[in-house]
């Protein structure tokens, strides 16, 4: 049956405009229904907000060198008292057969005579304790490879590294850490300074200002492996590591073969000790801090969808009359639960508007206060307000169907 | 010929408490369109209950209705909001205006629902405040208006749709003679120009402004 007359219709945006018109003409009521939306969306934001500062910083401390280092402990002596080093001579070659390693190579502290001393002029047997002597200086002598400095990422301050040709010819020629150079009073490499190790001169042929990694090498003097070794003799047992800085990703798998590949035989007699996930470790952070947080705030969306729900009922009531006279200037039942329930939505979104606004402040307020870098993902800044926008539509479904169902007469009434 | 603007065959409305209370008997009314009708009754007589079911604003619980010669029984609710919203402007006792919303917009939301566009919305709502007297108070909320200016608007928007029909619940009941003067020449001068109009009033000198005065007493309504 066609209908006798044109139906009524209410535009969008005139629903759109009589919600705002029924939120902003009572701006007292919309801010208290709100609040709760703005307290559950704001700590959603605040959480996710900090537990994202939070893991930047964890990232920020996995940076790519931490990410790219492997060292391979020897641990020979845990299984077999006689083992002897647990490096083989010719591990650097080995090495070469690995994929993913872009320096390598073998360090140990060398363990020097008592009274042998690091300095400008000869020590030792008969000399005497000199300036600087070990004790006072704690000046270490560090045999390494060319491939392990390599691996230390060093900046040089003056001179250069020694290489492969130095070790070869077991040169005596050292690389000093610049707290050395500085308590020897070593400023330029021009005048060809040389340092004593006890009663053995070293060349020196430069100097690091820096390194990256193992900040303890700058308090030592490095002298090639060979060198130390036929001076010193091997390393103690458990005292030589291996050092080896791997291309980006390639750590982990690095460490699972390195063993294998320098000793085929008693692969057990080394420790390869990888980066640690940092993967693991932020989602650590995340269920450990933001779990309860995020619960918490899902407990204030929850109390502020009530919240909304209860003041929209309320106003329903209170608003009788009105839908009543709506109706009877031509409003059907479906534009009055429109009305309601995009008032609702549109105080959710409000709310969370707000919220997220406070949320983001919270967040680089406490990122302020503890010196840190706030971060927080556009995602969560896109999400909030529309999670907002969802409390209140869900929470405006009962009062909008039960408006909607209210009779004309019976409205009109009151 | 066309068909009255109200015909009433044997319609009644009893709320069904409990207990129940019979507030329109079954009765049967005929009101041709352009006339102007009168309805009287003492408190509690049915008055009200006859605008609503007249109004479409309640469904009568025997007889039958027919508006416009549209029999409204069978109607699904979406047509008869339509003939509420387009063929019908109410007045009613209890004025109902919105609070919060000003006197200009009270008006046009008599045409929120019937497809006017939001600029003539404006322009027809000013005319008929000045109609009704009350240009330079179309700003004023009605909590800042008098007894007889709310009134003064609730008429403006129920004439603002043009409807066919005008129904009104007591519309002098609050004001002054003066001011109920000027609304009753407004009330001829729309019936002059076409328009039906229901007054229901208690007061003889309105009622003998009508072509008919109908009479309810205790739910009985005698033409
Ligand atoms: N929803 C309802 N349920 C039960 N009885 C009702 C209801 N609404 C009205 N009544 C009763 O119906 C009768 C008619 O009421 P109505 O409002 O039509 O009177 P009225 O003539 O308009 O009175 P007044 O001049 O005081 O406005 C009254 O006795 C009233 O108590
Ligand atoms: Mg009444």
């Amino acid at each position: 049956m066609t209908p006798p007359v044109r139906t009524t219709r209410l535009s969008a945006r005139d629903t759109l405009s009589e919600a705002l018109a029924g939120i902003l003409r009572r701006p007292g009521r919309a801010v208290l229904t709100a609040l709760g939306t703005v307290l559950g969306v704001g700590s959603f934001v605040a959480v996710l907000g900090l537990t994202a500062t939070l893991s930047s910083r964890i990232d920020g401390r996995f940076n790519l060198l931490t990410a790219t280092e492997v060292s391979v402990q020897d641990v020979a002596a845990e299984h077999d008292e006689f083992a002897g080093p647990a490096f083989p001579a010719d591990a650097e070659q080995r090495l070469r057969q690995v994929a993913g390693i872009a320096h390598a190579g073998v360090l140990w502290t060398v363990r020097l005579d008592p009274g042998t001393a690091v300095g400008s002029l000869p020590t030792g047997a008969g000399a005497g304790a000199a300036e600087g002597g070990a004790g006072g200086g704690g000046t270490a002598v560090v045999a390494a490879s060319p491939g392990a400095v390599a691996a230390l990422a060093p900046t040089l301050r003056q001179g250069r590294l020694y290489d492969e040709f130095a070790e070869r010819t077991h040169q005596r020629v050292a690389v000093l850490g610049s707290g050395v150079a500085d308590r020897l009073g070593i400023t330029t490499l021009a005048t060809r300074p040389v340092v004593h190790i006890g009663q053995e001169p070293f060349t020196v042929a430069g100097i690091i200002a820096d390194v990256e990694r193992r900040p303890e090498h700058l308090l030592s003097v490095l002298v090639p492996r060979a060198t130390a070794e036929e001076l010193w003799g091997p390393p103690g047992p458990a005292s030589a590591s291996l050092l080896i800085d791997t291309e980006l990703g390639a750590a982990r798998q690095v460490a699972g073969l390195v063993p294998l590949a320098l000793r085929p035989d008693h692969p057990e007699y080394l420790k390869a000790v990888p980066p640690p996930d940092p993967r693991v470790l932020r989602s650590g952070v995340t269920s450990d801090l933001s779990a309860l947080f995020l619960l918490l705030a899902g407990i204030c969306l929850v109390i502020g969808a009530v919240g909304i729900a209860n003041t929209t009922l309320v106003a329903v009531l209170e608003r009788t009359g009105e839908i009543g006279l709506r109706r009877a200037l031509g409003a059907r039942g479906r534009h009055v639960w429109a009305q309601f329930l995009t008032e609702s939505a549109a105080l959710g979104a409000l709310g969370g508007l707000v919220g997220t606004a406070l949320g983001e402040l919270t967040v680089v307020g406490v990122s302020l206060v503890r010196d840190w870098t706030p971060v927080i993902h556009p995602a969560t800044v896109a999400a909030a307000p529309l999670a907002g926008l969802l409390t209140g539509l869900l929470a405006g479904l009962h009062p909008a169907w039960r408006a909607a169902r209210i009779e004309p007469a019976e409205a009109l009434r009151r | 010929m066309t068909a009255p603007v109200i015909e009433f065959r044997g319609v009644g409305l009893t709320y069904p408490g409990p207990p129940a209370v019979a507030a329109l008997r079954p009765c049967d009314l005929r009101v041709p369109r352009g006339e102007f009708v009168t309805v009287v009754g003492p408190s509690g007589s049915g008055k009200s209950t006859f605008l609503n079911v007249a109004g479409l604003l309640d469904s009568p619980t025997c007889g039958r209705y027919l508006l416009d010669g549209i029999d409204t029984a069978a109607l699904p609710d979406r047509s008869r909001a339509a003939l509420r919203g387009r063929r019908i402007g109410f007045v009613f006792q209890a004025f109902h205006l919105l609070p919060h919303r000003s006197a200009l917009e009270n008006v046009t939301l008599a045409m929120l629902y019937t497809e006017v566009p939001r600029k003539e919305r404006l322009v027809r709502a000013r005319e008929v405040l000045a109609q009704v007297g009350l240009a330079h108070r179309a700003d004023a909320v009605p909590g800042r208006l008098s007894g007889g200016e709310r009134q003064r608007v609730a008429i403006a928007r129920a004439l603002v749709g043009r409807p066919s029909l005008l129904l009104c619940d007591e519309p002098t009941g609050n004001l002054d003679s003066a001011n109920a003067a000027s609304v009753l020449a407004l009330l001829d001068e729309l019936h002059g120009a076409g328009m039906t109009v229901v007054v229901i009033t208690h007061d003889p000198g309105v009622a003998a402004r009508g072509h008919r005065t109908v009479t309810l007493h205790d739910g009985r309504l005698r033409a």
